[in-house]
């Protein structure tokens, strides 16, 4: 096992030097430029100035091995340095991956945003993962019943309508019509006492549900199916038939069994946590990794574009080997040697 | 297993809460939203919109202009004029006299070393100044005392006021930046987050494209102001939730750049929580004409101007044939329907300031269908094959019409496809997204400056008061074309050695009037000889709550250019 663990981190090393090129390549090919959102009345000479200091021009190649260093090698040290309060020697001249349009580390701003996404997106993933799971089992223990019925329908609605119409009409419910909620997620609050916890939770509620109701549909239709396969299989009969109570039948033999993929699934979808919710994060103005994304592409900054989507990268490929792993833990049946 | 997996969920979000900065809520707070976030608070390195807007609560200029663009001295005593010998008889310096009282906001004395060092930061040959065309002309800045600053120019500058004056050119702290010359100023974070400013706030906290805090300024000049202690500039979303926030819900104070659907900003509106504000500057949505052949089968040729005239394009040359184009449309519809409060229908490329703005071309205002057939008809272009396309010389009438990728714009590609169909023409509509349309990628085929279609459309104007420079924009060493990277103004690719010599002309009046009357001129030979086809003259629109006092839309300057008076009531 820890040899397999080992093997695979190791092989995720080329895979995710050549991700992190493919990346940089399309990014820099696409035709956006980092000047095309000023207003006209900038003469393109100076555009031109503008693109030669932010070094946008540069050959392919250059650009590459800059990024690369300036990734692999001076954000590393420079963590090192803040966290231990200690100075490598160079570390005036060593460049951070900067943006072209904040002209600030990009790394900064992502550790910046990072808490608001994770509470927003993160609890919402969590609170769908701890309703769909059990609506998921009762749903294929009572197959066809109403509850069935009534929780395939909500969850059919809460899978197909986006959210970007579910955002819209909370806020018109809840900010305008009812005045409960705000519609501006105020980023710089901080919980400090009851009061900051209050207004917190309010700000998250219109987010959080309705990232909610999109997680729950997806996992519980995903719990459902897996633990009416379950269900039927033979185990289940001969658990049954040597006369243990049903609790015991569902919630030891069935629902165990039927969380490993389950299980699976959550851990391939944390990275989703980090990368934001593109489209909630923007209506509510929550500002999060998503929106920055968004931004940065639009704006064509390309080192924010390539080290944001570079770091989703990494999480995708590092969780499907926790995915693998866990797999194996859970499953006596999968063996790694 | 399942209370592992929750446990660990938990400590993610545990680990999540911690950090973020401690904001104490005192006093009264002005919230003003952007829907576009500012990422800089130094302008000289940013040059959006939204960056000049943030910054403009922190750092000032030495005159700003108020909203009917007349000069307001802000950091001086008075505006240097030829009158009051603050300009040389020759017109080729500028001399600026500061106010004594001004301090800096950490306590130290605002002086002409702060002027002088920030024209030099700009014109710094590695530093990609964005607002370096203030700069153009100047020779040298230099600080004759502490108070006194002398701008001399290469030349003759009829028009001075380019260097600090206006909110593209504040004055940054020499202290402060001193260290970020050239390419260091991509790097110096700090500086560039948190200018040191004269102004009424000062930055507390910038989170880029996403919030900026300010407190006031404890050595802000005018007593008892500003009247709120702290302001905060939330940027992200859209315009209509912006427009939400403070027309009917009212947790904002002020949204900028509301540019949405008119119906639902009026029932917004209608709430009777906000108002609706508008300004006008020289914005001026219009139809771009190649006046160049853009068929892709002349290769490298495609959309390249000659100076004998001979790439020149098919038909849109002919003045039958553009003038029915424009005559089909009606601005009016455009106007109101989809620019609403923010819109006028126009004929002219320069509508502003009124001493600027021509009368001559008014007949465009009123859409004749049946004038433009007939107008057609007359020159002899006919469908002469009955597939319901006119013809000249054989070549049948369709056109490309390209702009950016923006609601209002493609239903306005939507009306006048429409009504250009009605006279017999074809149209191809594309849309492109911004940042490549307005981009200088010059592999891309899609740029607005390579204009490879027969029309293209989008909004342009004057950088300030002055139209100098926004006219010569269409002077023909200006035109794009593969030999320069597809740089210059002159998209259109339209030449007339009159309008050259007309801008020459313009280059060396003093006089306001004589300029007035040259700026008509060349806004009448650039509609009338098919240069472009102007639609709507475009304002500002902001919206603030009722609560908020003192607030002047203003299209010369920042928005916020006199947030110091804003008051609650």
């Amino acid at each position: 096992m820890g040899k397999y663990t080992i093997r695979r981190l190791l092989t995720a090393i080329p895979t995710i030097l050549v991700i992190s090129f493919i990346i940089f390549a399309v990014v820099d090919l696409s035709p956006s430029d980092p000047t095309g959102n000023l207003p006209l009345t900038i003469p393109p000479e100076v555009r031109q100035k503008i693109r030669e200091a932010l070094g946008a021009d540069d050959p392919f190649a250059v650009k590459y091995v800059k990024w690369l260093n300036q990734f692999f090698i001076a954000e590393p040290l420079n963590f090192i340095e803040t966290t231990l309060g200690i100075t490598f020697p160079g570390s005036e001249d060593r460049v951070r991956v900067i943006s072209w349009a904040t002209r600030g580390p990009v790394i900064d701003i992502i550790a910046e945003r990072l808490p608001q996404t994770l509470w927003v997106v993160g609890s919402s993933y969590f609170l769908g993962v701890m309703i769909a799971v059990p609506v998921g089992v009762y749903s294929a223990y009572r197959q066809y019943s109403i509850f069935d019925q009534v929780g395939t329908f909500a969850m059919m609605v809460g899978f197909s309508v986006p959210t970007f119409f579910t955002g819209l009409m909370f806020i018109v419910i809840f900010s305008v019509n009812l005045k409960w909620f705000p519609s501006v997620y105020d980023t710089t609050l901080v919980v400090t006492d009851i009061e900051s916890l209050q207004q917190q939770l309010r700000q998250m509620f219109m987010p959080v549900t309705v990232l909610t109701l999109y997680t729950t549909a997806q996992m519980s239709r995903y719990t459902r199916a897996s633990t009416l396969d379950n269900l039927q299989q033979d185990y289940i009969r001969t658990a049954r038939s040597k006369g243990l109570t049903e609790r015991t039948v569902v919630m030891r033999h069935a629902v165990r069994n039927s969380l490993i993929p389950v299980v699976t699934l959550i851990a391939l979808q944390i990275p989703g946590i980090f990368a934001g919710a593109l489209i909630t994060e923007q209506i509510f103005r929550v500002n999060g990794i998503g929106q920055y994304l968004i931004i940065a592409i639009q704006g064509g900054d390309l080192p924010t574009v390539q080290t944001v989507t570079f770091i989703f990268a990494v999480l995708v490929v590092f969780f499907n080997i926790v995915a693998d792993v866990l797999y194996g833990i859970l499953d006596p049946r999968v063996t790694y040697s | 297993m399942k209370t592992k997996l929750s446990l660990l969920l938990i400590l993610v979000m545990v680990l999540s809460s911690v950090g973020g900065i401690g904001v104490a809520q005192d006093g009264d707070t002005v919230n003003i939203l952007f829907w576009q976030a500012a990422s800089s608070l130094n302008p000289y390195l940013s040059g959006g919109t939204k960056e000049l807007e943030a910054a403009s609560l922190v750092i000032e200029p030495l005159v700003r202009y108020d909203p009917d663009g007349v000069m307001v001295p802000w950091l001086v005593n008075e505006v240097p004029t030829l009158a009051n010998g603050g300009v040389s008889e020759d017109l080729t310096s500028i001399t600026w006299n500061l106010r004594d009282d001004i301090l800096w906001s950490d306590g130290s004395a605002f002086t002409a070393h702060d002027v002088v060092f920030t024209g030099e930061y700009c014109m710094h040959p590695e530093g990609g100044c964005s607002t370096l065309n203030q700069f153009d002309g100047v020779e040298s800045l230099e600080a004759l005392d502490d108070r006194t600053v002398k701008i001399t120019f290469t030349g003759p500058k009829p028009f001075p006021y380019g260097p600090f004056v206006g909110y593209f050119t504040p004055i940054l702290q020499k202290a402060q930046f001193a260290d970020c010359m050239g390419v260091a100023s991509q790097e110096c974070t700090d500086q560039n987050f948190a200018p040191i400013g004269t102004g009424p706030f000062m930055v507390e906290d910038f989170r880029p494209n996403d919030v900026v805090t300010y407190v006031r300024n404890p050595n802000y000049r005018d007593e008892g102001k500003p009247y709120f202690d702290r302001a905060v500039f939330k940027g992200g979303g859209d315009a209509e939730s912006a427009a939400r926030a403070v027309l009917e819900t009212g947790e904002a104070d002020y949204a900028w750049n509301l540019q949405i659907s008119p119906a639902v900003l009026s029932a917004m509106e209608a709430a009777g929580q906000g108002t609706v504000v508008v300004a006008f500057a020289t914005n001026v949505e219009r139809l771009m004409v190649n006046h160049t052949n853009p068929d892709p089968a002349l290769g490298e040729n495609r959309s390249v101007w000659m100076a004998d005239g001979s790439n020149g394009h098919p038909f849109l040359q002919v003045d039958a044939i553009w003038k029915a184009m424009s005559k089909a449309i009606d601005r009016n519809v455009i106007a109101e329907q989809l620019y609403g409060a923010g819109g006028i229908a126009t004929c002219n490329v320069l509508p502003g300031p009124p001493i600027y703005a021509s009368t001559n071309n008014d007949d465009c205002l009123v859409q004749d269908v049946e004038a433009a057939n007939a107008m057609l008809d007359e020159a002899g272009i006919v469908d002469s094959d009955g597939d319901g396309l006119r013809e000249y010389e054989g070549i049948p009438l369709q056109v490309s019409y390209q702009t950016s990728t923006n609601a209002v714009r493609q239903s306005t590609q939507a009306l006048i496809k429409q009504w250009w169909s009605e006279i017999g023409i074809e149209t191809e509509l594309r849309n492109i997204d911004a940042a490549v349309f307005f981009g200088g990628d010059v592999a891309s085929p899609d740029t607005y400056a390579k204009f490879y279609t027969d029309i293209e459309m989008y909004t342009n104007g004057s950088n300030g008061t002055d139209p100098e420079t926004y006219m010569g924009n269409w002077r023909t060493t200006e035109i794009t074309s593969p030999a320069t990277g597809w740089l210059g103004s002159n998209v259109s690719r339209w030449y007339s050695e009159e309008y050259d010599a007309l801008l020459d002309q313009m280059s060396q009046t003093g006089v306001l009037e004589e300029r007035a009357a040259l700026a008509i001129q060349m806004n009448d030979l650039l509609v009338q000889s098919g240069a472009m086809i102007p639609l709507v003259y475009r304002g500002s629109v902001s919206a603030h709550h009722n609560s908020v006092n003192g607030i002047a839309m203003n299209a010369w300057d920042a928005e916020l250019w006199n947030v110091a008076e804003w008051t609650r009531s």
